[in-house]
């Protein structure tokens, strides 16, 4: 099938482009000088290159940055999330308040919010929009989650709404700032899931309205005249700057770079480590922000072979030279893991030590377990090598040339592992059937309950653990919203997975972007998703 | 021609057949590869993925599937994409104009391309220069796709900045999709060409024109390219398929909209209706093309057209 092969070569053409383009660009850099910002400009359309295509504009329906990006200019949340602090902030909501168990939460509505078909955001509007998520049942690809344990929403008065949970949900206050929970207008679920996947219903309250879609080639959406009700946090009050946003799809890196260096587009997501240098200090800039939620890592299955054993898999988190992986593959936009949370995620604790690169320690751990070095350099002991495979898809492009350094750094210390990289279909499957040695995936969420959800004993147990201290620690955080009890809760857990290597924690994914001189004001949420309200282009 | 007919409908079946259980024998589904596209994978719950899949019809035994698939395909529905929730014949056949635009211009190019380099390259009575010619195409061939794109991209577009580099409006966005396009094909077409020319000339009725008192030019152009075109022809009926398949390198170089961005997408996803309407169409493109230049060869050579005469016509044209 040539479909599976193309990606090979296309990741090959993106560096042969990626060196033309190096080369091309030494000598452009200078006629793009940097332009005087000034004061923010109102109009004119920002032409934003994107990789992938967005199957799909629902933001509560989608799950890949491309359609969030989308999504989130389009849909207010009942809350904002300060992408600073962590902290939960006002946004359709002016206040709330949390039943001591953190099953209830009652949300004061703002007024005179209205959606992009004159109804008002009501508390009724935001029940049918709830309910609308979690009819949508795996189809919300993320909400589904946050309200795994919905029970239903009541509309107090007009003003006022009360979302109910079964169990202890303290992650819903984060979950209400996301895209994934925006409020879509009632007329909205008139339609199928499948409409507001083309745009066909889309009508959220939020700064821009949905205008055309053509999959694989363009989205635009527009300003919404009137808008008023902004989050507090943002930069300006009122309608946003830009008239309209037009999102390319531009799959190829190479030709994302080339066009934004030729003005063909004012900004670019995803620039590859390699193109990163062209776009520092000539008038383009380069905004960074790690994604919070769980970073990039070898997930270990504590059921299988080798990994059976607490001290193979501390030998191994001692053995990885994380920053050799970022400054080698990556580059000094990554950052090195310091937990499994990344560093942006709120309640991130500091785990800089205990996953120092300690060569020595790893052997003398993996000596102490009785593991040999055999003939060929890999330890072996009663017959047994000491080796695992890991499971990965390319979703992220750096994955083969990371694990790669990983896998030698690894046999330093007698440790084989064995690199399998499967289509994310194949991925998908493996992960469900638990028949892999060691997972590597990352995801993205600005809130720790996410270790909660991937390996609870009671969710998706991605170590395959039994009942444990971490199930007690992963409950306690997920019972209070108050981050005195919180935070310790998430500290214990994060401590847990680090120091038994549940979890091997390698690197923050993180998103730069290429900004053009005629671009500003672009802006990442607290989920480093995009935020174009304060968004603005000069000349053109 | 209702056998060649009945052909076709064999070829078209065995397309939507093979394609079925290739799709089934890879591992996975597009269910969970949808439910999984989120980072991280898949979080929902086994009986919630199960739902989906029933919603989809991929719960049924599998030849129930199949003979639920073939009925309706016969009727023009190939069902639902997974991953976007369109219908995937409208999918398809939506992406198919501005395909058809790159394809058609790249198909008229390489043949003008081939076929100029291979009449040019035989005519010549410069020796260097017909040898520069005639290694063209060895030559076209031998450039994969994806790297002559992102070079024209990068010489026309980010240097010169002669068309643009995206998109799909206009007749500037098609000529540098379709150039790289038509190179490959037209280097094939050129060195079939070439060679059937140069056996073409070194047949003894070349000599016998030539005693006759025709001019050079009117053997190699009248005569000989006329001999000559029919292996090229049957080329063109096999490339023109090539062209469908090399669109998902260019159309992704290139950041247009099409077939081929639709096939590859579908395929990644395992999005079973999308790729069978992708494979049917293209079955269907191809065993037309073949049948339209079955239809042209009589007009090249009137042999074919009335096999019962042939060997009194064939001294007769001499």
């Amino acid at each position: 099938m040539t479909g599976h092969a193309r990606p090979r070569t296309t990741r090959t053409a993106a560096l042969l482009g990626a060196a033309l383009l190096l080369s091309a660009c030494g000598a452009q850099g200078t006629a793009a000088t940097g332009a005087d910002a000034g004061p923010p400009r109102p109009g004119g359309t920002l032409r934003l290159g994107i990789s992938s295509n967005p199957d799909c504009l629902d933001p509560q329906q989608v799950g890949t940055n491309a359609a969030l990006n989308v999504g989130r200019q389009l849909v207010d949340s009942l809350t904002d999330q300060n992408p600073e602090t962590g902290e939960i902030t006002p946004w359709l909501a002016e206040r709330w308040e949390v039943s001591p168990d953190s099953t209830a939460f009652t949300f004061h509505l703002r007024s005179g919010a209205t959606f992009a078909d004159g109804t008002p955001v009501d508390a009724a509007a935001v029940k049918t929009s709830f309910d609308g998520i979690k009819a949508l049942g795996p189809k919300s690809l993320l909400g589904a989650g946050y309200l795994a344990a919905y029970r239903g929403s009541t509309a107090l008065d007009p003003a006022t709404v009360k979302i109910e949970f079964s169990v202890p949900s303290a992650q819903f206050l984060q979950a209400s700032s996301t895209m994934s929970l925006g409020v879509l207008a009632p007329a909205a679920y008139a339609g199928t899931a499948e409409q507001r996947c083309q745009g066909t219903g889309l009508i959220g309250s939020g700064p821009f309205v949905f205008e055309s879609f053509q999959p694989n080639r363009e989205v635009v959406l527009a300003k919404r005249p009137g808008y008023a009700w902004g989050s507090p946090l943002w930069g300006h009050t009122g309608e946003a700057y830009l008239d309209r946003i037009s999102y390319r799809v531009v799959p190829e890196p190479g030709v994302r770079t080339g066009s934004l260096a030729s003005g063909q587009l004012d900004a670019i997501t995803d620039v590859q480590p390699v193109d990163e240098p062209q776009f520092t200090g000539n008038g383009f800039t380069e905004p960074v922000r790690p994604n919070p939620g769980i970073v990039f890592n070898l997930t270990a299955n504590t059921t299988r072979g080798v990994l059976t054993d607490a001290k193979v898999r501390q030998a191994v988190s001692k053995g990885i030279n994380r920053p050799e992986v970022t400054s080698t593959v990556l580059s000094s936009n990554y950052r090195a893991a310091t937990s499994v949370l990344g560093s942006t995620t709120p309640l991130h604790a500091d785990l800089t030590k205990e996953l120092a690169f300690d060569q020595q320690g790893a052997q003398a751990l993996l000596d102490s377990a009785g593991w040999q070095p055999g003939p060929d350099g890999i330890r072996v002991k009663d017959g047994q090598r000491l080796t695992a495979s890991v499971v990965f898809s390319a979703v992220f492009n750096q994955n083969q040339s990371a694990l790669e350094l990983i896998q030698q750094q690894l046999r330093k210390i007698g440790f084989d592992l064995r690199i399998e990289l499967h289509t994310t279909a194949e991925t998908t499957t493996i992960q469900q059937s638990g028949n892999y040695d060691f997972l590597w995936f990352n995801t993205t969420r600005a809130d720790p309950d996410i270790l909660r959800q991937l390996y609870s004993t009671k969710s998706a147990n991605r170590s395959k653990l039994t009942p444990g201290p971490l199930d007690e620690a992963l409950d306690q955080q997920a019972a209070t919203v108050d981050p005195a009890t919180r935070g310790p809760a998430a500290e214990r857990a994060q401590r847990l997975i680090v120091e038994q290597a549940y979890v091997i924690p390698v690197f923050e994914l993180t998103q730069v972007l290429g900004v053009g001189p005629t671009a500003h004001g672009i802006e990442f949420e607290a989920s480093s998703r995009l935020r174009l309200f304060d968004a603005w282009v000069s000349g053109s | 021609m209702p056998r060649r007919l009945a052909q076709a409908v064999v070829v078209l079946w065995a397309a939507f057949t093979l394609s079925f259980v290739v799709l089934y024998l890879l591992p996975g589904d597009a269910v969970l590869t949808k439910l999984g596209s989120a980072e991280g994978g898949v979080t929902a719950s086994d009986a919630e993925v199960a739902a989906a899949r029933a919603a989809h019809g991929l719960d049924d035994p599998l030849p129930v599937q199949y003979g639920k698939r073939l009925l309706a395909a016969l009727r023009g529905d190939f069902g639902t994409s997974v991953s976007t929730g369109d219908d995937a014949t409208h999918l398809v056949l939506s992406a198919l104009p501005p395909t058809l635009a790159v394809t058609g211009l790249a198909l008229v190019l390489a043949v003008l391309f081939g076929g100029g380099v291979a009449v040019l390259g035989t005519y010549t009575r410069q020796r260097w220069l017909g040898q520069l010619l005639l290694s063209l195409p060895p030559l076209g061939i031998s450039l994969p796709s994806f790297w002559v794109g992102l070079v024209l991209i990068q010489v026309f577009s980010f240097q010169l900045r002669l068309v643009p580099a995206l998109g799909s409006t206009g007749f500037a966005s098609l000529v540098l999709p379709a150039v790289t396009l038509a190179l490959p094909t037209g280097a094939i077409i050129g060195q079939v060409l070439a060679k059937s020319l140069r056996t073409q000339l070194a047949e003894p009725y070349v000599e016998v024109v030539l005693a006759k008192g025709a001019s050079r030019g009117r053997v190699h152009f009248g005569h000989a390219l006329r001999g000559a075109a029919l292996p090229a022809l049957t080329l063109v009926g096999v490339v023109a398929g090539n062209l469908l398949a090399g669109s998902v390198v260019t159309e992704t170089v290139f950041a247009r909209d099409g077939v081929g961005r639709v096939t590859a997408a579908a395929v990644t996803a395992q999005d079973i209706p999308v790729v069978q309407a992708v494979i049917v169409l293209a079955a269907f493109f191809f065993v037309a093309v073949n049948l339209a230049v079955d239809l042209l060869y009589p007009l090249l050579d009137p042999r074919l057209a009335a096999p019962a005469a042939r060997t009194g016509k064939v001294t007769a044209d001499a």
